[in-house]
């Protein structure tokens, strides 16, 4: 044992955990993470510094080209497009884990049996995180159609895919002479990331990539095993195990079970699943309405949807927030889990948007309050204020918990048409008496809006 | 069953259980610089793919290796960067006096 190099990955592994725990407050986020990155700087010093390593051309080269790619990819990317961004990343990694795992069976084909299966599971873990994680690139970046697409006997073929290469993983750790096993679990593993991600939709997405930041960890994880580095153990267990807490915050903020996600394809039917609903009018408020509600308000809650950060109306709402308040109305944010394409997108869109964080409320912390708030300002948000999750036990949406906006003394709700949320359910919310819907573009209406307040 | 297998899955149940005590904590607010910074040190993979790449016998171990460098460089500096780009968005009401309404 190589007692100076195990100290400073033991060093390593403390920032990152060190780190880990200032993440979990806004004012010492930013040390955490620098943290985090001084524990990876360290580590990568003590690895070069190894005696296995002889020549360092490569990975010279290798470095150079990811910081590059790196540095580019942090500074352009816009908030919006985030949630691509961290699939893409969780990606990379899992690959990367499944390329070492694989050069260290080139290098050592006669490996003790304990190293083989961590060779195998780092080869399969790696590579569905890598092909399951561009796939989710591509729905997100738009390269590929959003919509779930189904197969038949989905649930069977995948666990059919898993099964043949665990078989395939054992032979070849009981004769890893056998190469052409670990080539097609490799193969195999690269094909069900494809196949379990593709049947997801659009807005089921947050889970998926919550599921798949696990997956990079675990990977990580596994690849430590390969190499009996406990450094790599510990950072991909941390991970691991963070992944799947934001996996299963996500499948509760939407109350569905993580196999629903999985397999049920939601979001693949066009139009409401009950369409035989009488037809109802809405009455049509103007912007002219609405200012002079809002102007008229002691109270304001905002709740702001995806439809609000595809419009990019952050900006023009914030200085919507800011006439009102400067008006002395009390103006705070009601941020739904699963509002966004990640778990705490919506947060960074309006932090973006300099809007303090202070003023951006949890659900459990706000929603008491809806009833003692003059207006609920709903902003490209749908599903999160149906209150059929609450009444309509036939309702896919039944039993998700929802913002009270329904409880607020008046609501307005700006929203580009009538159609029904990702769900597909009517929603109540838009036909009541106290509710002004106000159709458009969010951030022409928001515009139009500020006009009006600031006269 | 060898000690130092023993250890390594010792050390990797008990990380994982102190990882959920550590998030667990995380307010939604932070999840997203949570994801993008816990991604990042998933990048630790990166020490494996520099031994890999620079073990200096050549042939296709070598190239694994070094196009692992190149995935794992990308996913820990643009990981890290994106972070503190985040957080450094992230500011607190300075007006204290004025009528947030904030408890």
């Amino acid at each position: 044992m190589n007692v100076p190099a195990t100290f400073a990955y033991l060093v390593a592994s403390v920032f990152f955990i060190l780190g880990l725990k200032f993440l979990g407050s806004p004012r010492t986020a930013r040390r955490g993470n620098l943290f985090g990155a001084i524990g990876m700087l360290l580590a990568i010093i003590v690895t070069l510094t190894d005696q296995k390593i002889i020549d360092t051309t490569y990975i010279i080269v290798g470095l150079v080209i990811g910081s590059a790619a790196g540095i580019i990819i942090a500074r352009t990317v816009q908030m919006t497009a985030m949630p691509q961004m961290v699939a893409l990343l969780n990606g990379l990694g899992g690959g990367a884990s499944t390329l070492v795992a694989y050069a260290e069976y080139i290098r050592m084909p006669e490996s003790p049996i304990d190293v083989l299966i961590s060779i195998v599971l780092s080869v399969l873990i790696g590579a569905v995180t890598f092909t399951g994680s561009l796939i989710a690139w591509a729905k997100l970046q738009g390269v590929m159609r959003g919509a779930p697409i189904l197969y038949p006997y989905q649930k069977q073929l995948n666990g059919l895919a898993v099964g043949v290469m665990l078989l395939l993983g054992i032979l070849f750790a009981l004769d890893p002479g056998q190469w052409y096993l670990l080539l097609l679990v490799l193969l195999l593993a690269l094909a069900l990331g494809v196949m379990t991600v593709i049947p997801i939709g659009g807005a089921d997405m947050p889970v998926v990539i919550s599921l798949l930041n696990s997956y990079s960890g675990l990977a990580g994880a596994t690849t430590g095993f390969v190499l009996s580095n406990n450094v790599l153990i510990i950072s991909g267990a941390l991970v691991g195990a963070s992944g799947l807490i934001l996996t299963s915050i996500m499948c509760k903020a939407m109350n569905r079970s993580l196999a629903n996600v999985l397999f049920a394809g939601v979001g693949s039917e066009i139009g409401p699943a009950n369409a035989e609903t009488v037809q109802r009018t809405v009455i049509r408020y103007t912007p002219e309405d609405a200012a002079t509600m809002l102007e008229s308000a002691q109270s304001v809650i905002i709740i702001p949807g995806y439809g609000l950060a595809v419009a990019q109306a952050q900006h023009v709402l914030h200085e919507l927030a800011n006439f009102l308040i400067q008006r002395g109305t009390q103006v705070r944010y009601a941020i739904h889990p699963v509002a966004g394409r990640m778990p705490g997108h919506m947060n960074v869109l309006l932090a973006e948007a300099n809007v303090p964080y202070d003023l951006l409320l949890e659900m459990d912390q706000i929603n008491d309050d809806f009833q003692n708030t003059d207006v609920a300002l709903v902003i490209g948000a749908n599903d999160v204020v149906n209150p059929a999750a609450r009444s309509k036990k036939d309702s896919p949406l039944y039993g998700m918990p929802i913002l009270n906006v329904d409880q607020a003394r008046s609501a307005i709700v700006l929203k580009r048409s009538l159609n029904p949320g990702f769900a597909g359910e009517d929603n109540e919310l838009f036909y009541e008496k106290k509710t002004m819907m106000v159709f458009g573009d969010a951030k022409a209406t928001l515009t139009n809006l500020v006009q009006l307040v600031k006269q | 069953m060898t000690e130092a297998l023993m250890f390594s899955i010792v050390i990797f149940v008990l990380a994982i259980f102190l990882g959920v005590e550590l998030i667990s904590k995380v307010p939604p607010l932070l999840h997203t610089p949570l994801m993008s910074g816990s991604n990042a040190i998933s990048g630790i993979t990166l020490v494996g793919s520099l031994i890999a790449a620079g073990e200096g016998h050549g042939g296709l171990s070598v190239y694994l290796g070094t196009i692992a460098v190149i995935f794992a460089t990308i996913n820990v500096v643009g990981g890290f960067l994106v972070t503190d780009r985040m957080l450094g968005m992230f500011k607190k009401d300075k007006k204290t006096e004025s009528k947030t309404g904030t408890p």
